[in-house]
């Protein structure tokens, strides 16, 4: 079979679309989940489990309680966060894939501060465990920002492989001088004091302060791309660079701003997982944030306001993932596949987006079997 | 250092370089045809993982690299489809596959963590394979590391003297006009990304058979990044690549070393981000050094192409 078949095929046209319709630009990603889900289902059929149960501890049963709902923002928050960061850059092309690294990175330096602050009881304690959260991911991206704008160093190369540097640092420092002094010799730091803990907004539940931030970041940045000079810079230096150097937008000011933002809200979305949910430094922050928030920012098609909703759908393929797995036995390495699965079929749907297919009648395809040529 | 223990060091250095050398040599060769496929690292677990778990289901290893190279082209395929038919941006569907990949092969890899496999079988001629430092150096190691020697040189004869390799090469520089003379752009592209996805496979096949003869979830840590870093540190030439590889064997041996030896006081971790930094170090070198002119990348890397119908 050629690749190419359907290109020629007489009964088929494809032609690029003139303009994209916005219909389609934000209807796409509902299409991409419901093929994810009908994939699940055959993926769950195959290993063996009951599809319709699994399908349904996956995705209906975690909403179905208070609780399960305060989970989903309690995972949603660090993934918009991220999210909204990320898309800022992808619109500028700027690639940083390195987030993972930057979140570990903003946990270490708030965690730092917390650690530094131990039983003073201080009001300003939480306040700097944000700034230095933000600080120290907004430094890690710096990296990949100077050595692309200096040297030209591809970034997608270098955020990356900085992540696993982080985690490494990581490691040694709860391994080595943040271990717990009464911590029986886990590799963990001690305890956070409750002033450099995030404030719950709901009792019984883990719901904290960091939730209603990420909401905010998430609209301010909607304002920012869409009504300030430098979105507007950019979404130009994104679509059409030459433009952009025409109009003397400066593009290493673009890099460096997209990477530290991206960075600094990593930073912050690592210092809200151990100031929140986590309570400590440990060797493994988060499970897998800021890759997943890739996948969060093509799904809410690089739009702030749709980043709320991919990352409430991805936080959703989390707790799922544990839900089944408690109750069906499902490993919980099905929620990678969920996730690259939807960005699969998401990226695939981009072409109905930026092409319109014809079906041709036969009797006309027969009259001219090499129009297409 | 006794020739004994340098043979064995240069050995251990050898069989950390293979993995990257096939990854990487695949890679180069989708690279020069003009895409960009970051899914390296999802295609070289995936192909670890099935040639694992084949090779222990079945009892021949033979079979699990079969499995190996097929996993991979199989995710090839997937990228294909998506960024070559369906035009999808590359980087993203790159990413897509590395995600996906990461998350089935933990899937397929559940059942079989801390199952203990033979290692390929190392190619032994009797006499010749105990004279020392050569012979070891020379006759040691398993047929894998001789085919990705074989294969630099099959790869860069390719580039280099045949005709399909030189109509990969135009429709990697540029993709228009080696359609508008009548060469099928997606048709060479679909081979090339094949061709990484099978090398990858093999890549991970190694990783899983013989480099660390068993499965741990997410046991190519990175090596799939690396491979791509290799190919622009290696300016898109085979024999390069080849050096590259052994300078990044070489690190991540010494790396270990330091770590066994315990003495100089340093972490055993901050030795372990000695490979990524080191990445990093010879991309900037690369990028910054006064050769910044000849770096050679295809003019059509990583653009989405589709002909006009």
């Amino acid at each position: 079979m050629s690749p190419d078949a359907t290109a020629k095929a007489p009964w088929l046209k494809i032609e690029p679309r003139r303009e994209i319709t916005r219909g389609l630009l934000y209807s796409t990603p509902l299409l991409a989940v419901a093929l994810t889900v009908v994939t699940g289902f055959f993926i769950f059929l195959a290993m063996g489990y009951d599809p319709f149960l699994a399908l349904y501890h996956f995705f209906v049963s975690p909403l179905l309680s208070f609780y399960g709902w305060s989970e989903l923002f309690v995972k949603a928050a660090p993934l918009i966060l991220i999210g909204v960061g990320l898309a800022v850059g992808f619109r500028a092309n700027v690639w940083n894939i390195g987030a993972e690294g930057q979140l570990t990175m903003g946990a270490v330096a708030g965690g730092c501060v917390a650690l530094a602050f131990w039983g003073e009881e201080s009001a300003f304690t939480l306040p700097l465990m944000g700034l230095a959260g933000i600080a120290g991911g907004a430094a890690y991206a710096a990296v990949p920002a100077f050595l692309k704008t200096r040297f030209g160093v591809n970034e997608i190369l270098t955020s990356l492989m900085l992540t696993y540097v982080a985690t490494l640092f990581l490691s040694t420092l709860v391994y080595g001088p943040l271990k717990d002094p009464m911590g029986f010799n886990f590799p963990r730091s001690r305890t956070f004091g409750d002033e450099a803990l995030l404030p719950i907004l709901m009792s019984g539940t883990r719901l904290h302060l960091g939730a209603l931030v990420a909401l905010a970041v998430a609209v301010a940045g909607w304002v920012m791309l869409s009504y300030t000079i430098i979105g507007f810079q950019v979404r130009v230096l994104g679509q059409a660079p030459h433009a952009a150097r025409y109009a003397g937008f400066s593009a290493p000011k673009i890099v460096w701003f997209c990477l530290l933002l991206s960075g600094g809200l990593a930073g912050l979305a690592g210092l809200f997982e151990v100031a929140g949910p986590i309570g400590r430094l440990v060797p493994t922050i988060s499970p897998g944030y800021g890759f997943t928030a890739i996948i969060v920012a093509f799904l809410g098609r690089l739009h702030p306001l749709g980043i709320i909703l991919s990352g409430l759908l991805m936080a959703l393929s989390y707790i799922g993932g544990e839900a089944a797995q408690v109750e069906v036995g499902l490993p919980q390495a099905v929620t990678g596949v969920f996730q690259g699965l939807l960005l699969f079929f998401l990226l695939a749907s981009d072409f109905l987006v930026r092409y319109r297919l014809r079906w041709r009648r036969p009797a006309a395809a027969a009259a001219q079997p090499t129009a297409a040529e | 250092m006794s020739p004994d223990i340098m043979a064995s060091v240069l050995l251990t250095v050898i069989s950390a370089a293979t993995p990257l050398l096939f990854a990487a040599l695949g890679e180069l060769v989708v690279e020069k045809s003009g895409v960009l496929n970051l899914g390296v690292e999802g295609m070289m677990i995936l192909g670890a993982v099935c040639a694992f778990a084949v090779t222990v289901t079945t009892g021949y290893s033979g079979l699990g690299l079969l499995a190996g190279v097929a996993a991979g082209m199989a995710m090839a395929f997937i990228f294909g489809v998506l960024t070559l038919t369906l035009a999808a941006n590359q980087v993203a569907t790159g990413l897509a596959l590395t995600i996906f990949g990461l998350g089935l092969s933990s899937l397929i890899g559940a059942g079989f963590v801390g199952i203990p496999v033979a290692p390929l079988p190392k190619l032994a001629i009797p006499g010749v394979s105990d004279l020392p430092l050569v012979g070891p150096l020379l006759f040691g190691h398993d047929v894998l590391v001789y085919l990705s020697i074989v294969a630099v040189a099959a790869v860069a004869w390719f580039l280099k003297a045949s005709r399909p390799g030189m109509i990969l090469r135009a429709v990697g520089e540029s993709d228009v006009s080696a359609h508008s003379i009548g060469y099928d752009v997606i048709a060479v592209r679909y081979r090339a990304v094949l061709f990484g996805g099978a090398m990858a496979g093999l890549g991970g096949a190694f990783l899983s058979l013989s480099y660390t003869p068993l499965w741990t979830e997410g046991m190519t840590a990175g090596r799939g990044w690396i491979a791509l870093a290799l190919v622009v540190f290696a300016s898109w030439r085979p024999w390069r690549l080849l050096a590259g590889a052994y300078l990044f064997g070489g690190v991540t041996i010494a790396q270990l070393y330091t770590q066994g030896a315990g003495g100089i006081g340093i972490p055993s971790q901050v030795m372990s981000m000695l490979p990524y930094l080191a990445t990093i170090l010879v991309l900037t070198i690369i990028a910054a050094g006064p050769w910044k002119g000849r770096l050679n990348a295809p003019a059509c890397l990583g653009k989405p192409f589709r002909p006009s119908t």
